[in-house]
C-alpha cells in the first residue's frame, strides 16, 4: 500500500464492483440530518458562517489540489497509512478471535485527532482564515489543531475545561510549546462540553477571521458530516488492509466513542458490509447504574445540545447532566448524531465499559504488546479483548486502537500511588 | 389581538418605543422574580423577557451565563419559570411576556405540552437563541396552534434573502442582535445599526427590535430612535449579581435603571 488516495480509489471501485446499496453513506440530507438527529441547532450569528462552510467543503472535496494536498500530508506528515496489526499474544491470552489493532496511536501526535486537523486546517487556508480556534478534552485534539496551526502558519486558541487541565498536564504544556493559547474554562462542569461552548462562543464573536475546528463528529452541520470524512481514512485503509492480509472482512469492528471520531472514522467506509459487526463502546465509568458515566448511547434520552439533536445524558427538565469517565477524552454528555442514527437503525451497537475494565485492558495491552494505549482507546480495547473469547479463533476483530497513552502516564501513576515529581 | 400587537399599537398610539427587558426566572432568587417583574413594568418596561435557566447557555457572555448558574442553584426548570408566569397574570393581564432560552427543556417537555402549558400561563411567545427558522418548523405548528408567537432573530451577519426568509417566519415582534458576539459584549455600532435595520424595514412583517449592547439610557435612546424598540438584559443582570444578598436594594436598583432608560428613550421618540 503506498497512498491512501490509491486506497480510495480501490475501495471506491471495490464498492461499486459489488453493486453494493450505497444509501446508507448518502447521509446527511441537505440540512445536514440523519433522520431525525444532526442539523444546525445555533444562533443566527452561525448560520451564515456554516452556510459558507458547508459550501466551501462541498466544492473542496472534490477538488484535487485540495485532495492532493490532504493526502499528502496524510501520508508525509502524519505517517500514514497507520499499519493494522496482529496482536498476537494478546490474542492467545484471551483464546478467540484474532485481535487485529488500527494503529492511530502511531501518527504524528498520537492519535487519530490529526487526520480531521489536517483536512480542516486545510479548509480554513482555502477559505482564507489566519486564525484558529478548538476544543479539547484529553488534549489530543488541542495538540493535533496547535500542530497543524504551526505548520500551515495560523494562530490558534484552545479551550480546555479546568478540570481537563489538571488532569493532562503534558498535553497543556505541548500546546504551549507549539505556540497555540490554551484559555482554561470555569463555566458549568469544566469539562470538554463546557470548552466546546466557550469556542462557539469564540467563534460568535470573531466570526469573520477565524475557523473553528472542531474536533469530533459533533456541532452543528456540516461539522459531522466533514470530520466523519476525514477521519474514514481509518476505515478505508482498514478494510484494504483486512483485505490484502486475510482475503476477507473483519467480523467485527470495535471503537471507543467519546463524540464519536474515530468511530465514526474506522465504521463509515464498513457502513454496506452489512455482514461486518460495528460496535462502538461507551464509558460506563464507576458502572452505568450508579449514574456517573458518560455513555448517552447506552443511558441517555433524545435532546438538543451544541448544535445538533442526538442522544444527551440529561434530567427529566432537559438540564444536561454532569458526566464522568477516568479518560478525558470520553467524558461527554452528547455524541455525534450519525452515531444516533447507526443506534437506531440498528446497524451499529453500542456497549459501556467501566473505568476498572479499561485500566484492566490498558495494563494488559503494555505487558503483552509492548504497546501503551491511550484510555480513551483502552475502553474500545477492553471490549473486544471480552468479545473475542467468545469467538472463535478463524474471525476477526479490528479494534481502532484511536490514541497512544502518554498523556495519560500522570493519571496512571497516581492510581498507583507513584510520584513522578 | 394578541397581547405582543395591541402592546406595538399602544406603544405607537403613544409616539412611544418599546422597552423590552431580559432577566432570568429565580436570579437571584426564584421568590424575587414575580415581584421584579411588576417593579419593571410600573417603572416603564413594554415587554418582558423571561429567561428560562439552563445548563449550557451557549450564546450567553459571562454575566448572563452566571444568572443562569445562580437560577440553577435553586433547580428552577421550564415549568417553575411558566409558573412565575402565571403567577405575574394574577395582576397583570397586559403586559407581554415572553420565555427565551434553549431548546432542550422545550424537547424535554415535548412541543403540544409546552405550547398548552405555556399558553395556559399567559406566556406570549417564545424566542430560542438555539432555533433558527430552519430547525423551528415542528415546533412553530404547535406554538401557533396555541396563538403563541414564534419569534426570529436577525444577526449583523444575516443576508438579506435569509432576512426576508426570517420574516415570513418570524411572529409579534423580531429581535436584531446588533452586535457579533456572545450577550454583554462589544459596543454598539449605531450607525451599522441604522442602516440595517432600514434595510429591514422595507420588507418587515413585524416590529424590529435591537438588543444586545445597550447598558444606559443614552444607548436605549439612540437605539429606540432607529428601531421599533430597545432589549436591555445584561445591564439589568449586573444588578442581580450586585445585589443577591440585598432584595430591596435590587429593586431600587432595577427600578432605577428601568426608569432612566424609559425616560431617555421617550424624550427622542
Ligand atoms: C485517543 C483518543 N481516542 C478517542 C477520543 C474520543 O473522541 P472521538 O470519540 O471523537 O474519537 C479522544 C478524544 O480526545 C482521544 O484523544
Amino acid at each position: 500500500m503506498t497512498s491512501t488516495v490509491e486506497d480510495n480509489r480501490q475501495v471506491a471501485s471495490e464498492v461499486r464492483a459489488a453493486g453494493i446499496n450505497e444509501a446508507l453513506t448518502v447521509m446527511p440530507d441537505e440540512k445536514g440530518h440523519f433522520g431525525p438527529y444532526g442539523g444546525q441547532f445555533v444562533s443566527e450569528i452561525l448560520m451564515t458562517a456554516l452556510a459558507e462552510l458547508d459550501q466551501a467543503y462541498r466544492h473542496l472535496k472534490n477538488d484535487k489540489n485540495f485532495l492532493a494536498e490532504f493526502h499528502h500530508d496524510l501520508e508525509h506528515y502524519v505517517g500514514r497509512p497507520s499499519p493494522l496489526y496482529f496482536a498476537e499474544r494478546l490474542t492467545k491470552q484471551m483464546g478467540g478471535a484474532r485481535i487485529m489493532l488500527k494503529r492511530e496511536d502511531l501518527n504524528h501526535t498520537g492519535a487519530h485527532k490529526i487526520n480531521n486537523c489536517i483536512g480542516q486546517a486545510l479548509l480554513a487556508k482555502y477559505m482564507g482564515k489566519p486564525r484558529v480556534i478548538a476544543e479539547t478534552g484529553a488534549g489530543q485534539h488541542g495538540v493535533a489543531s496547535a500542530t497543524v496551526a504551526a505548520r500551515f502558519g495560523l494562530k490558534c486558541r484552545v479551550y480546555m475545561g479546568s478540570d481537563d487541565i489538571a488532569r493532562q498536564s503534558p498535553n497543556v504544556y505541548r500546546m504551549k510549546l507549539l505556540g497555540a493559547e490554551v484559555v482554561p474554562v470555569t463555566s458549568g462542569s469544566r469539562t470538554l462540553k463546557d470548552a466546546l461552548s466557550e469556542a462557539m462562543r469564540d467563534w460568535v464573536t470573531n466570526v469573520d477571521d477565524t475557523y473553528y475546528i472542531i474536533g469530533t463528529v459533533a456541532g452543528p452541520h456540516p461539522y459531522p458530516m466533514l470530520v466523519r470524512d476525514f477521519q474514514s481514512v481509518i476505515g478505508i485503509e482498514a478494510r484494504a488492509q483486512c483485505l490484502k492480509q486475510f482475503g476477507t472482512m473483519p467480523d467485527a469492528v470495535v471503537a471507543c466513542v467519546g463524540g464519536g471520531s474515530n468511530a465514526m472514522g474506522i465504521f463509515y467506509p464498513f457502513l454496506e458490509d452489512r455482514d461486518v459487526r460495528l460496535i462502538g463502546v461507551e464509558p460506563a465509568g464507576h458502572g452505568l447504574e450508579t449514574g456517573q458515566h458518560a455513555a448517552p448511547l447506552s443511558r441517555g434520552k433524545i435532546g438538543i445540545l451544541q448544535g445538533n439533536r442526538t442522544y444527551l445524558m440529561q434530567d427529566s427538565d432537559g438540564q444536561v447532566l454532569d458526566t464522568y469517565s477516568i479518560s478525558a477524552g470520553l467524558d461527554y454528555p452528547g455524541v455525534g448524531p450519525e452515531h444516533a442514527w447507526l443506534k437506531d437503525i440498528k446497524r451499529a451497537e453500542y456497549v459501556a465499559v467501566d473505568d476498572k475494565q479499561a485500566l484492566h485492558a490498558f495494563r494488559q495491552l503494555n505487558r503483552l504488546e509492548g504497546i501503551l494505549p491511550a484510555l480513551e482507546s483502552a475502553h474500545g480495547l477492553a471490549y473486544a479483548m471480552d468479545l473475542a473469547a467468545t469467538m472463535s479463533k478463524d474471525e476477526i476483530i479490528i479494534v481502532n486502537l484511536s490514541g497512544r497513552g502518554d498523556k495519560d502516564i500522570p493519571t496512571m501513576a497516581k492510581l498507583d500511588g507513584i510520584s513522578l515529581d | 389581538m394578541s397581547r405582543i400587537a395591541d402592546c406595538f399599537q399602544r406603544l405607537a398610539d403613544n409616539h412611544q418605543k418599546a422597552l423590552v427587558v431580559y432577566v432570568v426566572a429565580g436570579d437571584p432568587s426564584p421568590a424575587v422574580t414575580v415581584p421584579l417583574m411588576h417593579d419593571m413594568v410600573a417603572s416603564g418596561a413594554s415587554i418582558i423577557e423571561l429567561g428560562v435557566p439552563f445548563t449550557d447557555p451557549e450564546a450567553e457572555g459571562p454575566v448572563i451565563q452566571l444568572a443562569h448558574e445562580r437560577a440553577m442553584r435553586h433547580r428552577v426548570s421550564l415549568r417553575d419559570a411558566i409558573a412565575m408566569v402565571a403567577s405575574f397574570r394574577e395582576q397583570d393581564t397586559v403586559t407581554p411576556v415572553v420565555l427565551m432560552g434553549y431548546i432542550n427543556p422545550i424537547e424535554a417537555m415535548g412541543y403540544e405540552a409546552f405550547a398548552a402549558l405555556a399558553a395556559s400561563a399567559g406566556v406570549d411567545g417564545t424566542i430560542l437563541v438555539n432555533v433558527p427558522p430552519e430547525e423551528g418548523q415542528v415546533l412553530d405548528k404547535a406554538l401557533i396552534s396555541q396563538d403563541l408567537d414564534p419569534i426570529y432573530l436577525l444577526a449583523p451577519t444575516t443576508p438579506e434573502a435569509r432576512a426576508r426568509m426570517v420574516f415570513e417566519r418570524t411572529r409579534g415582534f423580531t429581535y436584531y442582535v446588533s452586535v457579533k458576539g456572545t450577550t454583554g459584549a462589544g459596543n454598539l455600532d449605531i450607525d451599522e445599526v441604522t442602516r440595517r435595520v432600514a434595510g429591514f424595514k422595507a420588507y418587515a412583517t413585524t416590529p424590529i427590535v435591537v438588543g444586545f449592547g445597550i447598558k444606559d439610557g443614552e444607548s436605549a435612546a439612540q437605539v429606540a430612535r432607529v428601531s421599533d424598540g430597545a432589549v436591555v438584559g445584561t445591564a439589568l443582570v449586573s444588578l442581580m449579581a450586585a445585589n443577591e444578598q440585598d432584595p430591596v436594594r435590587l429593586r431600587a436598583a432595577v427600578t432605577e435603571l428601568v426608569a432612566d432608560m424609559r425616560t431617555a428613550m421617550d424624550a427622542v421618540s
